[in-house]
């Protein structure tokens, strides 16, 4: 079945995109294209035009300053998996693009798109909002940082404006005394789309208390989503098996899933508590020596 | 940007054809084609269209890998690249890493090992094979079976196809220890080429015998 006609706008700078973004405003942006065009194939989306960001060599890079980590929008899952300075700085994400659909997809999509297309089982969210990422959006009008955690608006729904280009992530660099566990069950065990998906970080201090906690989850609410209740609950009380499995209740308590083809409401509720319990207990394993 | 001010159109294939597109030059198996497509064309129709029939058409949807090709060596769905994104990049299907005659390592170990039966998924998995083997010459099992993850095959159960990937890896490795000792083309004629490795239609009919047919995926228009 061919796809739907539509036109291509191939810029080869970021100037001549926003350009182009801000003169018709209704352009569907394609980076990878493994969501978009499976979705206008099938009918779920429509877009008479789509504006290619593959000819933008300034968008590929994955690049670090004195307090960041940045993926430029067209920096693909592969990329990720090969980048020293994200392997340093955000292996939460690493670890998430492993299980991350299959190496074909993986040389393809982005993770600017996986974003921007804010799928609530989009797999590099709740790594990204365990790391506190932070997106940046460019247009003629100027350039604006959203915090990950309000960029996700509902079921593809995000802050981006139509004119409005996701340009970066930006992620701090890692702190000493971080760690980080991730978990994805999916109906099989490589390429799949998640059933639930849970992102953790926590940054333990030199007397092993729990100084900062994150705990996202992915695939269980129209958003990925962090869980306030569960983080403080680590901050407050500390890092132990038995804090974890308080928080992994909470985490469960704070979802709003639905029944779909993969599974049911009450099944994602279920193994999300296991999920976070399972990734907090790799945490307290990991720092609880107080390290 | 003169498109992106175009007067919306109606989308659908119906209206495609009041939409001319434009001349791109793809590079395929190192042999450049010029062919004027529009915007929406994939890379999948648009290799097959010009007879790189051993790029299959499975599910349009990146799930099943059949499609697959490298692209500046990287394997990608050939269905989720349009036609315009792969301009200026080096396409490679199965077809342009060997021949019947030459058959690449990949390829040759693919038919020892038994790991082609309907072949529709082959191509994609030597392609796979390929990419991984490039970047990692000396594969685990479970490296093998993370690398083909993405290509679907409903025949084999998978265990020829991995015992394949890791007889190639060994050959290849025993290659490069004696460049000269790879006895490819003396061998050819004693087996089928399991990977699609001749292109243009018609050319099934230029092998002999029913094992041929059988283990060439790349000779119908499927």
């Amino acid at each position: 079945m061919t796809l739907p006609a539509f036109e291509l706008v191939q810029p080869r700078s970021l100037r001549d995109a926003i350009d182009a973004l801000a003169a018709a405003p209704g352009m569907e942006p394609i980076a990878g294209g493994t969501s978009l065009l499976v979705d206008l194939r099938g009918g779920r989306v429509k877009a008479e035009t789509l504006l290619d960001l593959g000819r933008i060599d300034e968008l590929r890079a994955i690049t670090t300053d004195s307090h960041e980590l940045i993926l430029g929008a067209m920096a693909t899952i592969a990329d990720v998996l090969k980048s020293p300075a994200v392997a340093e700085h955000a292996p939460l994400l690493v670890e998430a693009c492993r299980l991350f659909a299959s190496p074909l997809v993986r040389n393809r999509a982005t993770i600017a798109g996986n974003l921007a297309y804010a799928s609530p089982a989009a797999d590099a969210a709740p790594p990204l909002l365990a790391l506190d990422a932070v997106v940046e959006l460019r247009s003629v009008r100027g350039r604006r940082q959203v915090a990950l955690a309000e960029f996700f608006k509902g079921v593809r729904k995000t802050a981006r404006k139509p004119d409005e280009l996701l340009v970066g992530i930006h992620i701090p660099r890692a702190v000493p005394g971080a760690l980080s566990a991730y978990r994805k069950l999916g109906l099989r065990k490589a390429d799949s789309v998640s059933v639930a998906s849970v992102a953790t970080r926590v940054v333990v201090d030199m007397a092993g208390r729990c100084q900062a906690a994150r705990i996202a989850l992915g695939a269980v609410a129209p958003v990925p989503l962090r869980v306030a209740k569960a983080e403080a609950a680590l901050t407050r009380h500390g890092l132990t098996v038995e804090v974890a499995a308080d928080a992994a209740k909470l985490a469960a308590e704070a979802t709003s899933p639905i029944d779909d083809v993969r599974g049911t409401a009450a099944y994602r509720r279920r193994v999300t508590e296991t999920l976070v319990k399972r990734a907090l207990l790799e945490l307290v394993e990991k720092g609880g020596d107080g390290r | 940007m003169s498109r992106a001010s175009e007067k919306p159109t109606l989308t659908g294939e119906s209206r495609s054809s009041v939409r001319p597109g434009r001349v791109v030059r793809l590079t395929v198996n190192g042999r450049t084609h010029e062919v004027t497509l529009p915007a929406h064309r994939t890379l999948l129709e648009a290799l097959r269209d010009l007879g790189y029939v051993d790029v299959k058409n499975g599910c349009e949807k990146g799930d099943c890998g059949a499609c697959a090709v490298l692209l500046d060596g990287k394997v990608v769905n050939s269905c989720l690249v349009l036609a315009w994104q792969a301009e200026g990049a080096a396409i490679t299907t199965n077809a342009g890493l060997g021949t019947v005659d030459r058959p690449h390592p990949i390829q040759e170990a693919f038919a020892d090992a038994g790991a082609v039966q309907c072949g529709y998924c082959t191509p994609g998995m030597v392609l796979a094979a390929k990419a991984l083997l490039d970047e990692n010459p000396n594969p685990s099992e479970a490296e093998i079976r993370e690398a083909i993850s993405g290509n679907l095959c409903r025949c084999t159960g998978y265990g020829q196809i991995v015992e394949a990937i890791q007889l190639a890896a060994s050959r290849l490795q025993a290659g490069r220890l004696a460049v000269a000792a790879m006895p490819t083309a003396s061998r050819a004629g004693e087996r089928a080429a399991p990977c699609g490795a001749l292109t243009q239609e018609g050319d099934a009919s230029r092998l002999p015998g029913s094992r041929d047919q059988i283990l060439r995926p790349g000779g119908d228009r499927r």
